[in-house]
C-alpha cells in the first residue's frame, strides 16, 4: 500500500486549524528552516481513506481472538473511553494544581487520582501507590530506584538484584539501568527453588524481582520461604504485576510480604492501547518504603479538599513530569468501579478457568512441559513437531491464517519451542473450543502437509517478511 | 456479571474437562496463609452509574477558564479526524506488532510516523515513541553516555526545569555528573555552555526555544561539542519546528521533543508522547521500537519491527533500555494530526500562535511595570516580569476565570515576579484584550 507521503500533491490542502496565515516577520531569516518540511499535502478524505485502509490490515481484540501470553489481551469495554474523553478531564492543563490556590480548579481530577490509588492499595494490600510511571517497565525502573533509595538511606551497601530465569526481559533490563548488577537464579520444576536461591543470596543483594504466577503460568508455591530468606539479608521483594489478572481477590501481594509491586493497568484493568501503548504502570509499596515514593503525591485535607504534596525529603524525585498517564488510569478507575470486588475476583477466576481448560484440551497433541494446574496462562512446546521440521513460529503463522492473533512464541526462554497461551476471561467457550480444534488440526498437519505450515501465512496482506533484510538495509523512513 | 461470557453449564463442562470439582480447586496452590487479609472493594456499578459518577468528577474541574498556561504543554486545536481514525478498534485494541503479517496497519503507520518526525526535525532516524519529552531527554542522555563512555553531562538551565529534575532523579544511582550552566536573564548562555565543554563531556543538553521562550541558533555550540567528541542533544517544540531552523541543520546528534502538541489533549499530564530522533550513526543506541521496510517471500513491500537485538526481550540486562510498552497510539495520533493538517495546516497553526503571542506580549508590556524578560526572538511563548509576585497576579485572575500563565518563581529563585505566558491559535485576540485589562486592573 502506498504511503501517505507518496499520495502527497504539492498545493493540496488538508484541514485548517484556524483562519489567517500570519507573516513570518517575527523570526529573523537566519533562524528560519530551509525549504519545505516534506509533510504530506493531502485532503482530509485522503487521510481518512488511508488510515481506514491501514487499520483494516491489522488484527485486534475487537476483530480477532488474541491469546498473546503475558500480554492479557482481554476485551476492553467501550464505556471507559467515554469517561476518558470527558472535556472536564481532557482540557485540564497539568500544571494547574501547582498554581497556588488553583488546586481548587481541578478537584475532580485529584479525586480520581486519590481514589484509584486507594483502590489499588486495597486490591494488592499495599500502603501507598504512585500513579506516575507511564508503563509497566517504567514502573519496574521506579521500583528498583525505590529499592536503591531505601538501602542508601539505611546505609546498606547493596549492589545486586536477583532475577529468576523465568522473568520478563524487562526485569533484568530495569535493574541494570538503575545501576545494579544482575544475578540470575534457576527455576526448578518451573518455579523458584529456595535451594538455588540460597546459593546466590548474600548481604550485597538489594532485592529480588518476582512474577507470580510466573511466565510459565505457574504459582510460586515457595513464596513464603522466599520472603523469609530475603528478609534475613534485608533484601526487598519486588512483584512484577504483569500477571495480576490471575490473582485478584485470591492473593494480595502486600499480605504475603512483597515490598514493591507494579501494575500494568492497561492489561489487568482493561485499558486498550493501540500498537503497544500508552500504558500505565502504578507502583505500590509497603509501609517501609512510603517515604521514598516519587513526588508529587495527592493528599486529602480534613475539609475534604485534595492537594498535591511535594514535601517528601527522602523521595526519589520525579520519574515523570506530572502524574503519569492520567487518561489511561482514569479508564482503569472506571473499570474497577464497574466490576467491583466480586467482579474483579470473577475476572481472575474465569481467566484461570479458561487457561486450564485449553491446557487440558491441547495436552493430547502438544508437549506441555509443566502439565499441572496453571493460572491465567500456560506454555506448550512444539519440540516434538520441531524434530519433524515444523517450529513454534510455523504454528504461529498457521494460526494467523486461521484468523487468530498468534500466541507468544519462544518465550519464556527456558522452554524450547515455547508457545505461550493466555485466553483471558472475556472469550466465550465457542471461541476457546474453535481455537483448540484449529490448533490441533495444525498439529495433525505436521505429518500430512507440513509445507502448509512452513509456508504460512497465505491469507494475509503479506506473506512472511524478511526481517534480516530489514535490519541490514535499515530503511527506516520513506525517502523521497 | 460484566464481560465474562461463561454460563453455569459451560463452567461445569469446562471443570469436567479439566477434571476438578470447582473453580476454587484451581487456586488450591495458594495456601490459607497466603489468602487476602481483606478485599474491601465497593460493589460494582452499572455502566450508567459509573459514567454519571465520572461526569460529576469531571464537572468539578474548571475547564471553562481561559488559560495562557504552556511551559512546554500546549492547547492546540486537534482536527476531529484524529479521534475518528485513531479510535478505530483495529488500531486501538491491537498490541505490539509481534506478528508483522497481521499488523501491517500499525507497522506502516509507525514507519510513516518515523518519516514525519525525522522530516519535521531534520534528522535521519526515529524510534516509535517513548513515554514523554522528559523521559526522551533522559534516554537521549543515556545514549550519549553509552556512545562516548564518558560521564559529564553539560545541561543548560534553559531546559524545562521539570525535565532537569527528572534527569537528576534518574541518574542518582549512576556514575553520571550533571553540570548545569545557569541561564542569563532567561537567555540560554551559549558562551557558558561552550566553556563547560571538555574531553570528558558525554553530551550537551539544550532546549530551543528554551523554557522562557527564547530562540537561538545552536550551530556553533554543537560544532564546539563535536570538536571534543561530545554528543549534541536538542529538545524542541515540534509545532514551531515547522518554521525554525531544524536540529539537523544546526548539527544536533539527537533531537527530542514532547509530542503532546501534535494531536494529544492536555489530559492532566498524560498520555503524552516522547519524540526521539537521531543521526544514522547513533541509531543502534536508540531505545524502544523501530520499524523498518522490507519485502515478503513474493517480493511485496512490508514492514517489521527491526534492530530488535538491542531490546530487552533479547538482550535482557545488556539491552539499550527497558522500554517495552510504548506510546504507539500517541504516535499514531501525532501522525494523523500532521497528515490531517498537512504541511500548510501545521505551519498555519504555528504562525497564528506566534502572532497571537506577539500581540499578547505587546498588550502586556504596555501595562506600567510589566517588562519583557524574554529577549530577542520568541515563538508562541514568552516571559514577562511583573511589579508583584506572579502567584499573586495568578490568584486574582484565576478567580475571574483567567489563568494568566506559569509562575517562574516555582522553579527559579530570583524570578518570583516572572510570568511565562503562552498563546496558541485557539487564543483569540479578544481574550488577549480581556487578559491585559484584567492584569492592568490587578496591578493597580
Amino acid at each position: 500500500m502506498k504511503t501517505i507521503f507518496e499520495q502527497s500533491v504539492a498545493g493540496r490542502e488538508g484541514c485548517w486549524p484556524c483562519e489567517g496565515m500570519a507573516e513570518e516577520a517575527y523570526i529573523p531569516k537566519d533562524l528560519l528552516r530551509d525549504g519545505d518540511i516534506g509533510l504530506p499535502s493531502v485532503s482530509e478524505l485522503d487521510v481518512v481513506r488511508h488510515f481506514t485502509k491501514l487499520s483494516q490490515l491489522n488484527y485486534s481484540v475487537d476483530s480477532n481472538f488474541y491469546p498473546l501470553g503475558s500480554c492479557t489481551m482481554k476485551y476492553n469495554p467501550k464505556f471507559t473511553e467515554v469517561a476518558a474523553a470527558l472535556p472536564g478531564f481532557t482540557r485540564l492543563h497539568p500544571v494547574m494544581p501547582q498554581l497556588r490556590g488553583a488546586g481548587g480548579l481541578c478537584q475532580g481530577a485529584l479525586e480520581v487520582m486519590y481514589e484509584i490509588e486507594r483502590l489499588l492499595c486495597e486490591i494488592t494490600g499495599m500502603a501507598a501507590y504512585t500513579m506516575h510511571p507511564m508503563a509497566g517497565a517504567h514502573g519496574e525502573l521506579t521500583g528498583v530506584m525505590l529499592m536503591a533509595a531505601y538501602h542508601r538511606d539505611k546505609g546498606n551497601k547493596k549492589t545486586k538484584v536477583i532475577v529468576p530465569d523465568s522473568a520478563h526481559g524487562t526485569n533484568p533490563a530495569s535493574a541494570a539501568i538503575a545501576g545494579f548488577e544482575i544475578v540470575s537464579v534457576e527455576s526448578k520444576d518451573g518455579i523458584v527453588d529456595p535451594a538455588a536461591l540460597e546459593k546466590v543470596l548474600d548481604d550485597e543483594v538489594a532485592g529480588m524481582m518476582m512474577t507470580c504466577p510466573n511466565t510459565l503460568g505457574l504459582f510460586e508455591k515457595n513464596l513464603p520461604e522466599v520472603v523469609r530468606m530475603l528478609r534475613k539479608v534485608d533484601a526487598l521483594l519486588y512483584y512484577d504485576g504483569a500477571n495480576l489478572n490471575a490473582i485478584m481477590g485470591k492473593m494480595r501481594v502486600g499480605d504475603v510480604g512483597f515490598d514493591i509491586v507494579h501494575w500494568n493497568v492497561h492489561k489487568t484493568l482493561a485499558t486498550p492501547h493501540g500498537g503497544g501503548g500508552p500504558g500505565s504502570g502504578p507502583v505500590g509499596v509497603s509501609e517501609r518504603l512510603v517515604d521514598y515514593l516519587p513526588i508529587s503525591r495527592v493528599r486529602k485535607r480534613e475539609d475534604g479538599q485534595f492537594f498535591l504534596d511535594y514535601d517528601f525529603p527522602k523521595s526519589i524525585g520525579y520519574v515523570a513530569p506530572f502524574y503519569g498517564n492520567f487518561g489511561v488510569y482514569l479508564k482503569a478507575y472506571a473499570y474497577v468501579l464497574r466490576l467491583g470486588g466480586a467482579g474483579l475476583t470473577r475476572a481472575s477466576e474465569n481467566a484461570v478457568l479458561a487457561a486450564n481448560y485449553m491446557r487440558k484440551r491441547l495436552s493430547s497433541h502438544f508437549e506441555v512441559p509443566y502439565n499441572r494446574t496453571c493460572m491465567h496462562e500456560f506454555v506448550i512446546s512444539a519440540s516434538p513437531q520441531a524434530h519433524k521440521g515444523v517450529h513454534a513460529l510455523d504454528f504461529a503463522k498457521g494460526l494467523l491464517d486461521k484468523g487468530y492473533h498468534a500466541p507468544t512464541i519462544y518465550f519464556p526462554l527456558i522452554v524450547p519451542e515455547a508457545i505461550m497461551i493466555e485466553p483471558t476471561e472475556t472469550e466465550n467457550k465457542e471461541t476457546l473450543d474453535k481455537f483448540c480444534d484449529d490448533l490441533i488440526e495444525l498439529a495433525e498437519m505436521v505429518d500430512s502437509n507440513p509445507e502448509a505450515l512452513t509456508s504460512a501465512p497465505v491469507n494475509l496482506p503479506v506473506t512472511r517478511l524478511d526481517e534480516t533484510k530489514a535490519a541490514r538495509s535499515m530503511e527506516l523512513t520513506d525517502d523521497l | 456479571m460484566p464481560f465474562v461470557p461463561h454460563t453455569e453449564d459451560e463452567v461445569r463442562e469446562m471443570l469436567a474437562t479439566i477434571g476438578v470439582n470447582s473453580v476454587d480447586d484451581l487456586f488450591a496452590e495458594i495456601s490459607a496463609d497466603m489468602r487476602p487479609k481483606s478485599f474491601d472493594i465497593p460493589e460494582g456499578l452499572s455502566e450508567m452509574e459509573v459514567l454519571s459518577k465520572l461526569e460529576a468528577l469531571a464537572a468539578k474541574n474548571a475547564t471553562d477558564s481561559v488559560s495562557f498556561l504552556g511551559a512546554g504543554f500546549y492547547d492546540h486545536y486537534i482536527p476531529a479526524a484524529v479521534d475518528a481514525l485513531t479510535m478505530r478498534g483495529e488500531f486501538y485494541t491491537a498490541y505490539t506488532p509481534y506478528q508483522p503479517e497481521a499488523s501491517q496497519g500499525t507497522l506502516q503507520a509507525i514507519f510513516e510516523y518515523q518519516t514525519a518526525v525525522t522530516r519535521l526535525l531534520g534528522m535521519e532516524c526515529a524510534n516509535a515513541s517513548v513515554y514523554d519529552g522528559g523521559t526522551a531527554l533522559y534516554e537521549a542522555t543515556m545514549m550519549a553516555v553509552r556512545k562516548t563512555r564518558r560521564r559529564k553531562i553539560v545541561v543548560s538551565e534553559g531546559l524545562n526545569p521539570i525535565y532537569r529534575v527528572m534527569l537528576g532523579s534518574y541518574t542518582t544511582n549512576l556514575d553520571v555528573d550533571l553540570v548545569t550552566v545557569p541561564h542569563k536573564d532567561g537567555q540560554t548562555d551559549l558562551a557558558g555552555l561552550k566553556n563547560a565543554l571538555d574531553d570528558s563531556t558525554a553530551a550537551v543538553l539544550v532546549q530551543n526555544p528554551n523554557f522562557f521562550g527564547s530562540i537561538n541558533d545552536l550551530t556553533e555550540l554543537f560544532a564546539a561539542a563535536k570538536a571534543v567528541k561530545a554528543v549534541s542533544i536538542m529538545s524542541v517544540y515540534p509545532v514551531l519546528q515547522t518554521l525554525l531552523k531544524t536540529p539537523g541543520e544546526m548539527g544536533a546528534d539527537i533531537a527530542v521533543a514532547e509530542g503532546q502538541s501534535l494531536g494529544m489533549p492536555l489530559s492532566f499530564g498524560g498520555p503524552y508522547l516522547g519524540i526521539m530522533t537521531c543521526t544514522k550513526e547513533m541509531v543502534r543506541q536508540l531505545p524502544g521500537r523501530i520499524v523498518g521496510r522490507t519485502t515478503d517471500t513474493e517480493g511485496r513491500t512490508g514492514y517489521v519491527l527491526t534492530l530488535q537485538a538491542r531490546e530487552q526481550h533479547i538482550r535482557r540486562q545488556r539491552a539499550t533500555s527497558n522500554i517495552c510498552s510504548n506510546q504507539s497510539l500517541c504516535a499514531l495520533r501525532a501522525l494523523v494530526h500532521m497528515c490531517a493538517l498537512g504541511e500548510m495546516g501545521l505551519k498555519r497553526a504555528a504562525r497564528v500562535s506566534m502572532e497571537r503571542a506577539h500581540i499578547c506580549a505587546e498588550r502586556l508590556t504596555a501595562i506600567p511595570g510589566v517588562e519583557m524578560l524574554t529577549k530577542g526572538t520568541f515563538g508562541n511563548e514568552f516571559a514577562v516580569t511583573l511589579p508583584v509576585n506572579a502567584f499573586e497576579a495568578i490568584d486574582k485572575l484565576a478567580e475571574r476565570g483567567y489563568i494568566p500563565g506559569f509562575p517562574l518563581g516555582r522553579y527559579f529563585e530570583g524570578l518570583e515576579n516572572g510570568l511565562l505566558v503562552a498563546c496558541t491559535e485557539k487564543t483569540s485576540e479578544e481574550q488577549i484584550g480581556i487578559f491585559a485589562e484584567m492584569l492592568r486592573g490587578a496591578l493597580k
